[in-house]
């Protein structure tokens, strides 16, 4: 009896809070029929939004898989000065604010910033443009890669490693035959969280961009601006799409543990 | 670099690689450390007067009160919630749920600002089912539920898999009812992973920003979030004022998460 309880009450809070919303606006979305959805999301305005969303998703994420690797190797391959702080600096961003990170970014490589100045001077202007929306998602989706890869590692140890060296592998052999194959699951996971994360910024996007329709403005930002131009109906639709790109995350998470198992 | 007649283990562990350090450090001093460095030397720009105005401003005060007040509510409510839905998806068996198991994780799939549009869309003025709680402290509750959800499920659920029945047996057999042994046994093995997902709930709930900016309304002195009020005092052009707020905000995040640190140390020396 009282299992039937717990699992009317834990189905019934995720049904609340989790499906019964997205599915009422995936509803609303083609409420008017699927021409107005496709109307509302072929625009001018988002389609270039959609376009820079994948752009920027494209150079963060290998940006981050490759940082991710290095990093969780050093961290629990190796015995550094600064050790700690190399570790704890790769939590903050899951624990930091979006805006804070933008206004960080800002305070260093905006106009008015520490390096900001110089590089406008030099033809490279970073806040209000992309590279600048790169920095932010680049931020927020840092630590993913390297937090999934540490327990593999840990887990692994480095007995096979020492043995590959001892052989005669140099460093980069040992790399490519024996550690990655052996955390690609925890690497392909992590690749996953940070690809999820990276479509889906707002907060520091939004603070590093400038939010210019049809020239800063990402996906998530498009959903904002349109729902405050009272459009919520393309509103809707634009977030059907992000929601579509969420659950095909959610397909490539269970695909990937299924395979791990 | 001649390998062929390295010794083996211990030195090889020490030797730093400097190339892929160099490069580890260099990416995280530009993109995270320089720039945090840049807001915290900000917010003292004006001095230690001028940084404690700023957070002592009534609106900041009132927008970090609200923030902290909502976030513990928020991760009360979802260490219950998270906890029977770990034990459910553990412990129970039905269909659909595998469907169910990756559901968890739409929060951090799904977009924060797709989730408050969402949200609006059922709890809101055109809601169907006739609840508007749009622009009031319970919007924020419902905003903040949905994007910690996952926290204390994914915590929690690898703790009760691993965790030995046998103890719960024998509980049961020597006369302890369900709930005897769910208060004796079991949650005391839970206890560390819920309370390590509670504060990582939490932290995330300090800053959240997306979810809540559409269903709040971001009324000053009512609805309005510490990560709403900095927003509003960038575009305002107050940056000093809101780099003093974010620091509160940076230097609550570190807490939680050195507290976290402190709760896994705790946790594995009671496994020992």
């Amino acid at each position: 009896m009282s299992r039937y309880a717990l699992r009317f009450a834990a189905l019934g809070y995720l049904a609340a809070l989790l499906v019964v919303p997205v599915g009422l606006v995936v509803y609303r979305a083609f409420e008017d029929g699927v021409d107005d959805f496709i109307a509302a999301i072929t625009t001018p305005e988002a389609l270039h939004a959609l376009g820079l969303t994948i752009i920027i998703t494209l150079i963060a994420v290998p940006l981050n898989t490759v940082f991710g690797v290095m990093c969780a190797l050093a961290i629990v391959r190796r015995r550094f000065r600064g050790h700690g702080i190399v570790n704890s600096a790769v939590d903050l961003p899951l624990a930091l604010s979006p805006v804070v990170v933008g206004l960080a970014l800002v305070l260093v490589y905006g106009r008015n910033g520490w390096w900001g100045a110089w590089l406008i001077d030099n033809g490279f202007q970073v806040i209000y443009a992309l590279p600048g929306m790169v920095l932010a998602t680049v931020f927020v989706s840092l630590p993913f890669v390297v937090r999934e890869v540490v327990p593999v590692l840990r887990e692994i140890g480095d007995e096979q490693e020492q043995a590959a060296a001892t052989l005669g592998a140099s460093s980069w052999q040992t790399f490519w035959r024996i550690t990655l194959p052996a955390i690609r699951w925890g690497v392909a996971y992590g690749v996953v969280l940070t690809t999820a994360r990276a479509l889906g910024e707002f907060g520091a996007v939004s603070v590093v961009s400038g939010r210019i329709a049809g020239r800063t403005e990402t996906m998530t930002l498009h959903v904002e601006e349109r729902f405050q131009a009272f459009e919520v109906q393309d509103a809707y639709a634009a977030s059907v799409v992000l929601a579509l790109l969420a659950v095909a995350t959610l397909l490539a998470m269970t695909l990937v543990r299924k395979d791990e198992a | 670099m001649s390998s062929v007649a390295q010794p083996i283990a211990a030195p090889r562990r020490r030797r730093a690689a400097p190339l892929s350090l160099g490069i580890s450090t260099a990416y995280l001093s530009v993109i995270v450390l320089i720039p945090l460095a840049a807001l915290v030397l900000r917010s003292l720009e004006g001095g230690a007067g001028a940084f404690w105005e700023a957070i002592t401003d009534p609106q900041a005060v009132a927008a970090l009160k609200l923030t902290f007040g909502i976030s513990f509510v928020v991760v009360l409510i979802n260490a219950v919630a998270g906890t029977v839905t770990a034990w459910v998806l553990v412990r129970d068996s039905f269909r659909g749920k595998t469907i169910v198991n990756a559901l968890i994780d739409l929060p951090f799939a799904l977009p924060t600002i797709v989730a408050g549009l969402t949200l609006l869309a059922l709890y809101g003025p055109r809601s169907p089912i006739g609840v508007n709680v749009a622009y009031t402290t319970a919007a924020l509750v419902l905003a903040l539920l949905f994007v910690t959800l996952p926290f204390v499920v994914r915590t929690v659920q690898p703790v009760l898999l691993e965790l030995d029945r046998d103890m719960e047996e024998a509980a049961q057999s020597l006369g302890a009812s369900s709930l005897q042994t769910f208060r004796r046994v079991i949650f005391p093995n839970l206890f560390p992973a819920i309370l390590s997902g509670t504060a990582l709930g939490f932290a995330r709930a300090l800053g959240e920003f997306g979810s809540v900016v559409l269903i709040s309304g971001n009324q000053p002195f009512k609805t309005e979030v510490a990560s709403v009020y900095i927003f509003g005092q960038i575009e305002s052009d107050n940056v000093t004022g809101a780099a003093a707020v974010s620091v509160v905000l940076l230097v609550a995040s570190l807490g939680v998460l050195l507290a976290i640190g402190g709760v896994r140390r705790w946790a594995t020396r009671h496994d020992q």
